[in-house]
């Protein structure tokens, strides 16, 4: 009997069916698929499950405890929230990519060792790409090359660290790295801070999430940074570098926040800087950190996915994301406003919603320990948490100077999923004890106590109390901001510009001197012309020949379709690093 | 779902009483800061009442001041930048 389902194969086996359902039938298909995967989660028993022997390796792809299942619980209900929000959407590849990204992501959650983990973890970039390209404009076409292109050079680190990882120690096993100094130990960090967004290892998420599609956008702000989280608690709780990365990522996408215009992008650095703060836990590693790390990340999927909602709603219903070019829709649509605020309020922590009692535990946790400064800097970059997303984008989008659009409210389906994550983030910061049931460490907690009220709501009002008086300063500004993107959007371009201004005049100066140093050798010249005609070019053209042959049998190999690219590169990429072990 | 559109112009009608609410409950929140129990202090400003109000003030304009000023003086750039 089969003891064991991974709610993965729901997601990414049963995506594989979606075309063959057509409408009405395939908008329950596609809330199907993800209510039996939650429900698998919810009645899974902690344990070690799927465990296949390969090659000699011993791959486990279902490590079930309690750090695991909250991952797992929290990925599984965005899912359903995703594909509810996206029921509107006819484009069968937008669906396929969404779950089969979701599923690795529960897959990389489950994974007990460190091959399974690389798998899912590749899968998930490629997956993921999909929900960039699938807007179909230029942008976003180039944003997702980059994207790609990111992640996988994130993935070979990391491939490089697990390689070494298991020729020093001789086991793939994903656990806590303890002991370890050498390369390995770094090579993985570092893949996985990638996928964590942490500075200067971030670019790609502000770059490309905004050009996502809408629906996309809400699926890409749950997984990628959520699983890296969950991938540095499992291998890296109480790396002290990690509380100071941490903290400047937390204040980073806050100033980088401040100056953004798109509404998406804005979000796009909120997310970096809330994983700031779970990664500066994580760093701290103690009970109550680990425990704040993963409740954050809990509130964080429901209420940033909630936020990227009303920022898509707004989108799909004016066709505009800029600050600057939106403004006065309470008016029409207000029900989106209302949600919207809800998220914004959690996300600042406001008493009774779910930040507040996910990320006071990591500030806790700070003061628990004695770090005064990290404790007065994550409380900073709160302040600008609720500045942004509670201050900012609500009244420049809905108050404010009025835009001239004038929008209905979004569709029924994108109304419910935005209701539905509203109510978990209202329901988590009344009842948290919901919530911090399934931490993975028995902590005895309690964020509301009268001090802890009063000092949230002075910090937050008198924020709010400075945002109305310089309100008329504070508005969104027809420019872009420098990242570090930069270095491989124009970067690149300055490095040919260096060849051809000082490279080439070199090569060319040489090749001067070349000329009047042989030219009176004239028989020499002769000789050299007649092994030119007959020998050099005769082997190039016959080269080319060969070349033009092979690429028109190439071209007839050759599907054109991502997908297989990219299975063909996973598979291979495993197989390289099985033959590399052996 | 016409009932909250309702609300909400009721409130932008009436911003200035809004207004005075909001400087009434900062007051409060002050003052009530003075008669709290402080049993858990980790530092020495938990003691000092009406100190995270100040302390949230000057983040904000902190906050303000350097993205502003980082944005103006070297990270801004036209929309097109990338597109040429």
């Amino acid at each position: 009997m089969i003891d064991w389902v991974h709610p993965s194969a729901f997601l990414i086996l049963g995506a594989l069916l979606i075309p063959f359902f057509k409408g009405r039938a395939q908008q329950i298909y596609l809330v199907l698929l993800p209510v039996l995967a939650l429900l698998t989660v919810m009645l899974m028993s902690p344990g070690v499950h799927g465990v296949v022997k390969f090659l000699g390796f011993e791959l486990i792809f279902g490590r079930v405890d309690k750090l695991s299942l909250a991952f797992a619980y929290v990925f599984s209900c965005a899912v359903l929230i995703g594909s509810i929000y996206a029921l509107h959407v006819k484009d069968n590849g937008q669906h396929i990519a969404a779950f089969v990204y979701a599923g690795s992501s529960l897959g990389a959650t489950f994974a007990g060792d460190l091959l399974t983990l690389f798998v899912f973890w590749e899968l998930m970039a490629f997956a993921s790409v999909w929900l960039i390209w699938s807007r179909r404009v230029q942008a976003s076409i180039e944003a997702g090359y980059r994207y790609l292109l990111v992640h996988a050079v994130g993935g070979l680190v990391l491939l490089a660290g697990i390689v070494i990882f298991y020729v020093t120690t001789g086991s793939t096993r994903f656990d806590v790295m303890q002991g370890q100094q050498g390369p390995a130990f770094y090579l993985i960090m570092i893949g996985f801070m990638l996928n964590a967004a942490v500075p200067p290892l971030h670019a790609w998420l502000t770059d490309a999430y905004p050009e996502a599609t809408v629906t996309g956008a809400v699926f890409l702000s749950a997984f990628t940074t959520k699983t890296a989280v969950y991938a540095l608690i499992r291998a890296y709780p109480g790396t002290e570098i990690l509380i100071w990365m941490g903290t400047v990522m937390a204040l980073y996408g806050v100033v980088f926040a401040m100056l953004s215009n798109d509404i998406r992008r804005l979000l796009g650095y909120h997310i970096i800087s809330q994983v700031g703060f779970m990664v500066a836990a994580v760093g701290m590693g103690s009970a109550l950190a680990v425990n704040g790390a993963v409740a954050h990340a809990f509130a964080h999927i429901l209420y940033k996915g909630l936020l990227f909602m009303g920022a898509g709603a707004v989108l799909q219903m004016t066709g505009r994301s800029k600050l600057s070019e939106l403004g006065g829709l309470y008016r029409y649509m207000p029900v989106t406003f209302v949600l919207y605020m809800i998220g914004a309020l959690s996300i600042s922590a406001f008493p009774l919603f779910s930040g507040f009692v996910s990320k006071s535990m990591e500030i806790s946790a700070a003061a628990e320990m004695h770090l005064p400064q990290i404790w007065l800097l994550l409380t900073l970059a709160s302040v600008g948490t609720f500045l942004c997303l509670g201050l900012k984008i609500p009244y420049y989008t809905f108050f404010g100077k009025d835009c001239g659009v004038r929008p209905t409210e979004p569709p029924r389906n994108m109304l419910v999923a935005m209701g539905m994550a509203a109510f978990l983030c209202v329901f988590i910061g009344v009842y948290p004890a919901w919530l911090y049931d399934k931490l993975p460490n028995l902590v005895d907690y309690h964020s509301y106590t009268p001090t802890h009220i009063v000092w949230a709501l002075q910090i937050l009002l008198f924020t709010a109390m400075g945002f109305f008086m310089l309100r008329k300063k504070l508005g969104g500004l027809r420019k872009i901001t420098l990242d570090v993107d930069w270095f491989y959007r124009k970067g690149a371009g300055l490095f040919m510009r260096f060849v051809y201004h000082v490279v080439t005049p070199i090569e060319n100066w040489f090749i001067q001197v070349y000329r009047h140093v042989f030219r009176g050798n004239l028989t020499l010249g002769t000789k050299g012309l007649w092994l030119d005609k007959n020998v050099i070019d005769g082997a190039v053209n016959a080269v080319a020949a060969a070349v033009v042959k092979g690429a028109g049998t190439l071209r007839q190999m050759q599907t054109g379709q991502l997908q297989h690219y990219a299975l063909v590169m996973v598979g291979s990429l495993l197989i390289l690093s099985l033959y590399s072990l052996f | 779902m016409m009932d909250i559109g309702k609300i909400l112009e009721n409130l932008v009608n009436n911003a200035n009483t809004l207004k005075r609410i909001g400087f009434t409950v900062l007051a409060l929140l002050v003052v009530i800061d003075f008669f709290l129990p402080r049993h858990h202090s980790h530092y020495f400003w938990d003691d000092i009442p009406g100190f995270s109000a100040v302390y949230g003030l000057l983040s904000f304009i902190l906050i303000v001041v350097v993205s502003k000023t980082l944005g103006h003086y070297w990270l801004g750039r036209p929309e097109d930048y990338y597109n040429d």
